[in-house]
């Protein structure tokens, strides 16, 4: 998967933060809109598009949308 | 000895899920009140960690995977007469619903239901299950009580189990056995290290507790205890809520 393909993904886990906010370098957590759903969310599309498992952990230690996107990469 | 309405003297007891958490915590509080136990688990190596701990002798381990039917059948094609069930394997999920596909609710629900389902229809069906033994299903809160997020799962599976515990009741009144369920809150186990819930989080829900602490592994063992000794005698289709207080809230 690309970093593009992984910010549409990304960004489709969300219902009311605008698609123009999803970029390489966002901050996701601290959109309005982040919360424990939104990162079951974030985890269970990583493993059903990418087939990777990342962890609560992973995301706390991720800041971007890329960061995330490199450590699943890792995986 | 002294007078003991609790007491598992005289009964065999198989209990599933024995390698860790409450199962485990089962296993051993219930040989420390006499039973013989069959403990059963995936683990080998944990398993034998809780053969160690039991008290006194003659107890016998069995390792099998349950979400395979073959696994099912070679537990109960393993097992003596016995007085009592505890059905601890379980094992949680947390996909929000949209990621709930066939293929994750079936992997759930074979272990959280389908294998207590048939251990007991295959012992029942074998005879191995004496007159007045006692069924004792692990449920939860979620899914009979309450829910949190990301849970349908395993709420259907608890849920599903719920309605099991009445229809089980009912059916085998006849032979003297009874069935019941214990729910408890959240209780300290490796359920919870799979890292999909942080620390911190942990830590926050704790003060929904009105008992200020979560469960310990013996909080749900001792009522297990009692559903399976004669102080139950009169109980059958009964949800033992084990929570702290929470679902007061
Ligand atoms: N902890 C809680 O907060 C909590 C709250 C409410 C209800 N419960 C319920 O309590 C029960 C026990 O949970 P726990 O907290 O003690 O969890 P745990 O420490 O993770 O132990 C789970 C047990 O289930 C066994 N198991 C899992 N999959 C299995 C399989 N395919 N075949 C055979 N055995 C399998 C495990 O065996 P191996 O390790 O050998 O694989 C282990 O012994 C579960 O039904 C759970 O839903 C727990």
């Amino acid at each position: 998967m690309e970093l593009n393909d992984f910010i549409q993904k990304f960004a489709e886990q969300f219902e009311e933060t605008a698609i123009e906010l999803f970029t390489a370098e966002t901050e996701f957590k601290n959109l309005p809109e982040w919360s424990s759903l939104t990162a079951l969310s974030i985890i269970a599309m990583v493993d059903e598009e990418m087939e990777k498992r990342i962890t609560g952990a992973d995301i706390r230690n991720s800041s971007t949308i890329e960061d995330l996107f490199k450590l699943a990469l890792s995986k | 000895m002294s007078y003991n309405p609790f007491t598992l003297e005289g009964k065999t007891i198989l209990v599933t899920g024995a390698s860790s958490g409450i199962g485990r915590a089962t296993a051993i509080e219930c040989s420390k009140m006499g039973a013989r136990v069959i403990i059963t688990g995936r683990n080998e190596e944990r398993l034998e960690e809780t053969y160690r701990n039991l008290q006194k002798a003659d107890h016998k381990f069995i390792v099998s995977d349950l979400g395979e039917e073959n696994g099912i059948q070679n537990l109960v094609s393993q097992l003596p007469a016995i007085d009592g069930v505890v059905h601890c394997a379980g094992i949680t999920s947390n996909l929000p619903f949209q990621f709930a596909t066939r293929e994750k609710f079936d992997s759930i629900m074979d272990v959280n239901f389908y294998a207590p389902v048939e251990i007991s229809r295959l012992s029942i069906k074998a005879k191995k299950l004496n007159k007045n033994s006692s069924i004792v299903f692990i449920s939860s809160i979620s899914g009979v009580f309450i829910s949190s997020v990301a849970s349908s799962i395993y709420c259907a599976s608890k849920g599903a189990l719920n309605g099991l515990i009445k229809g089980l009741a009912l059916d085998l009144a006849s032979k003297g056995i009874r069935v019941n369920s214990v729910n408890p809150g959240i209780v300290e186990t490796n359920l919870f290290d799979a890292g999909l819930i942080t620390k911190e989080q942990l830590a926050v829900e704790m003060n929904n507790y009105p008992l200020k602490r979560y469960g310990k592994p013996e909080d749900i063992a001792h009522a297990a205890i009692y559903l399976l000794s004669t102080a139950s005698s009169w109980v059958t289709g009964a949800n033992l809520l084990i929570d702290g207080g929470y679902t007061l809230k």
